[in-house]
This record gives C-alpha cells, structure tokens and sequence, in this order.
C-alpha cells in the first residue's frame, strides 16, 4: 500500500443506543478505541455489530450517545473524519466500470489527481487489467477489491470493515488478510465484524464480543482472542 | 461549497448509467406512447374535444409514466447500498438530490420532447406557434415532478410496500401541478392561443417552494 498521509486517529464512543422501533439493537455501549488499534467486533447475528459500525461511520444515527474522533495531536471534529467503509454490499455500481466506480468516488471526495490514485489503487489490488470491464462481469472476490479500493481512495485514517471476508474464496480471504495486515501495520485504525476464527481475525489487536446490543468481552479487560471469537464463554 | 461540483459528478454518473442501459426513457416512452394511441383509437376525438380532453389526457400519461420513472430512482442505489456509499463521501447530502432531480428533469424533458410531435399529429393540436410557451410551461412542470418524485422516491425506497407506495404518495402531491399544467396547455391550444401567467407562476413558485423543502430536509430522508 502507499505510504500514510494521514494521522491516526482513534473513536470514543459514550453510552450509545440504537433503536429501531420496539427493537433496541444496541445498549449503552461504551468504548475507548486508540489510534492505530485493530479491533475485531465478534458476535451472533444480530448482536449489533452492523449497527456499531454504521454508527461509526455516521451512517446511522444514535437514539443516544456520541461519536467522537481524536487523534494524537489534536481532537479532531466527527464531522470532518471520513472513515473508509467495506460493509457485506460492494457499495459500487454494477454498470460501471472498475474505473469508472473509483473515479466517480476519489472526485466526490476531492481526492487530489483522482486518475493517478484510481490507478495506483487499481494495481494494489489487482484489477488494472479489468479496469474498463463493468463490474457486473465480476466476480466476488473481485467485486469486494473494487469494494476496498473504493474505501481506501482518500487514505482514511479509519477503516470499516463489516464482515469483509463474506462471499470470499480461500484465495480471496488470504488476499484480503494481507491487505489488512498492511493496512494495520502503516498505523490505520481498524474496526472489523467477523464471524469465528480466521486468517483474518488472527490481525486483530484487541477483540470485543456483542451480544444482544451491549458489550459482553473484551480482550482488554481480561478475556482471551479464543473465547471472544468462538463465544466459548457465552 | 463543493455543492456543485459533487451534483456535477453525481449528474454525469446518472447520465451515464441510464444511457448505457436505457430503462428508464424506453419504459417511458413505451408507456406514454401507448397510452396516447390507445386514447386516440378508443374515442376518436374531434378536433374540438381534442382541444378540451388532450392536454389533461397528455399530463396524466405524463404524470403516470414519472411515477414509474421515479421509482427506480433511489431503489437503485439499494441494490449494492450505495447510497451509503454516497452519503460517506459527499459533504452536502443535497449534492445527491440534486444530482438525481436534474438526471430526472432531463429525462422527462426528453421524454416529452420525443412524444410532442406524435402527440400533436394524432390529436390535431398546433404546437409550432407556441412552441417556445411550451417549452417553458413542460420545464416547470417536469422540474416539480422532479422535485417532489425524487423526494417521495427517497421516502418510498425504504418502506416495505415500496413498490406501491412512491405512485400512492405522488399522484395526490402532484395534482396542483396536473391541473396547472393541464390549464395552461389548454390555454395555448385554443384557437386563439393565450399564455395563462397564473399557471406558470404556480408551477414556478411550486417549484421554488419543493426546492427549498427539499434542501432543508432532504438529509433526513437519506437516514437509516
């Protein structure tokens, strides 16, 4: 991957709930996430780990709560930290091209030489041979390339990650893993939804588990990788 | 700030998709074209009645066929949830209303471009002389479709009965624009055309008005 341009920035989040309707799909969750942490988010569907994420990426508003980003050097305004987003939808357009996908990302979000990052980005991930091919002829796996390339135009100092590896073969979740793994090691901060043990999930520097909308483990006040992600004490 | 450009990206992007798959303008067409013939083949109207009954008849099938052109409009950007993906890299959420409205104006516009003439053979209305009033009053009126469709479509993709809900929700909303619209129509029909000011600064001030609400608002029609 590129070398960092940005600073690392963690989130605080304070007595979040979510609800919708009847359904309280999270409760009172609090957390402190430090700069540069890769944190993984297990849980049962529906224990709230989308609904976390879309929270952190402003997408979903809190029934209560805040949402706040810091990074080392200064606090930095919610409003103005754009996360990177990989959710189980590819969140590009089927009748665009890779290309084209990318491009129309990196200028909506004003990304300095749009074409030389979409085609700096386009080889990262492998894709610079298809780049004029719809994305409708793709498949998966590389749909969910698109997908990050997508997330990582304008260098996020915050990267998303809901249920990366769905959909994906085993050559795919090693690529994917490796691209984590970069993307940890140049100081971004990561918050990922998974599902069980995983070449993946063995990146994460801390581990939370969900469970009904409140936080039920977490590796920093004493629980084990193993028991988070297999619910072994659950 | 980036308010225009972000629309200018968006617009380009709707363009581009649509002339590429040409679904929403051969519905369309389709479905306007077979309601002014099936209309003119079931009544046979005479050029008088053709004066009282074409401009209502022309600006139902054109109000119909929006609620079908719309539909899609946001429905679209659910099938891979990218408006998500909108709403994370636009700093104006208007950026994506505005974008699409503009997209839907056009297509209208073209719609009703393609239609006019047939329309004006098979009914025997003259539409050279006021040609110009024409084009401002279907400007007008298709930019409150717009307007107030796309708003309704961001509202409607997200219920459970989408389907049924963006025609329910539309047709009652766009009625002062069908009868405004209809009236000054009418008015440059006749045999000696006038232009009814009234109208057209209802279809003016509608638009103004649904432009404003939809600027204030719109942002919250986008949430989850």
């Amino acid at each position: 991957m590129t070398p960092p341009t940005f600073s690392p920035v963690g989130l605080r989040l304070e007595n979040i709930d979510k609800r919708y309707g009847w359904f309280l799909a999270l409760r009172g969750v609090s957390l402190v996430i430090a700069p540069g942490e890769c944190v993984v988010f297990a849980g049962r569907n529906g224990s709230g780990k989308t609904t976390l994420l879309r929270i952190a990426a402003r997408l979903v508003r809190p029934s209560r709560g805040t949402l706040s980003f810091s990074s080392e050097s200064q606090a930095e305004d919610a409003r103005v930290v754009r996360p990177g987003f990989v959710a189980h939808a590819t969140m590009v357009y089927d009748e665009l091209t890779a290309e084209e996908n990318l491009l129309l990302f990196a200028r909506l979000q004003e990304v300095a030489q749009p074409e030389n990052r979409v085609e700096t980005l386009l080889n990262e991930v492998g894709l610079s041979d298809r780049r004029v091919s719809l994305v409708r002829t793709f498949s998966r796996g590389m749909r969910q390339r698109v997908a990050i390339a997508r997330a990582l135009l304008h260098e996020p100092s915050v990267l998303l990650l809901d249920e990366p590896a769905t959909g994906l073969d085993p050559q795919g979740v090693a690529w994917l893993a490796e691209a984590i793994r970069r993307l940890r090691d140049s100081g971004r901060t990561i918050l990922m939804s998974l599902h069980g043990e995983s070449e993946i999930s063995s990146l994460g520097t801390r581990a939370i588990r969900l469970d009904s909308g409140s936080i039920a483990a977490d590796t920093r006040t004493g629980a084990t990788f193993r028991s988070i992600l297999t619910f072994a004490d659950a | 700030m980036s308010l225009l450009p972000n629309a200018a990206v968006l617009l380009g992007k709707e363009l581009r998709t649509e002339f590429r798959s040409r679904e929403l303008l051969t519905t369309t067409v389709v479905f306007i074209l077979i309601v002014i013939v099936l209309f003119s083949f079931t009544f046979d109207p005479t050029s008088d009645e053709s004066r009282r009954f074409a401009p209502g008849l022309l600006w139902l099938a054109f109000l119909f066929a929006s609620s079908l052109m719309l539909q899609p409009c946001f429905l679209r950007e659910q099938h891979n949830d990218t408006l998500s993906a909108l709403r994370l890299t636009v700093s104006d959420p208007f950026a994506i209303f505005l974008a699409k409205l503009v997209a839907n104006t056009l297509f209208l516009l073209l719609t009703e471009l393609l239609l006019l003439p047939l329309f004006a053979v098979m009914y025997n209305v003259p539409i050279v002389p006021v040609l110009h009033w024409l084009v401002l009053m279907f400007f007008l009126a298709s930019l409150g479709i717009s307007i107030a469709g796309t708003a309704l479509s961001a509202i409607s993709a997200q219920a459970r009965m989408r389907e049924l809900l963006l025609p329910l929700l539309m047709l009652p909303l766009l009625t002062p624009i069908l009868v405004a619209s209809t009236e000054v129509t009418k008015s440059l029909f006749e045999r000696t055309p006038f232009v009814q000011w009234k109208g057209i600064g209802f279809l003016a001030i509608f638009d103004l008005v649904f432009l404003t609400a939809l600027w204030l608002f719109g942002e919250y029609l986008l949430e989850e």
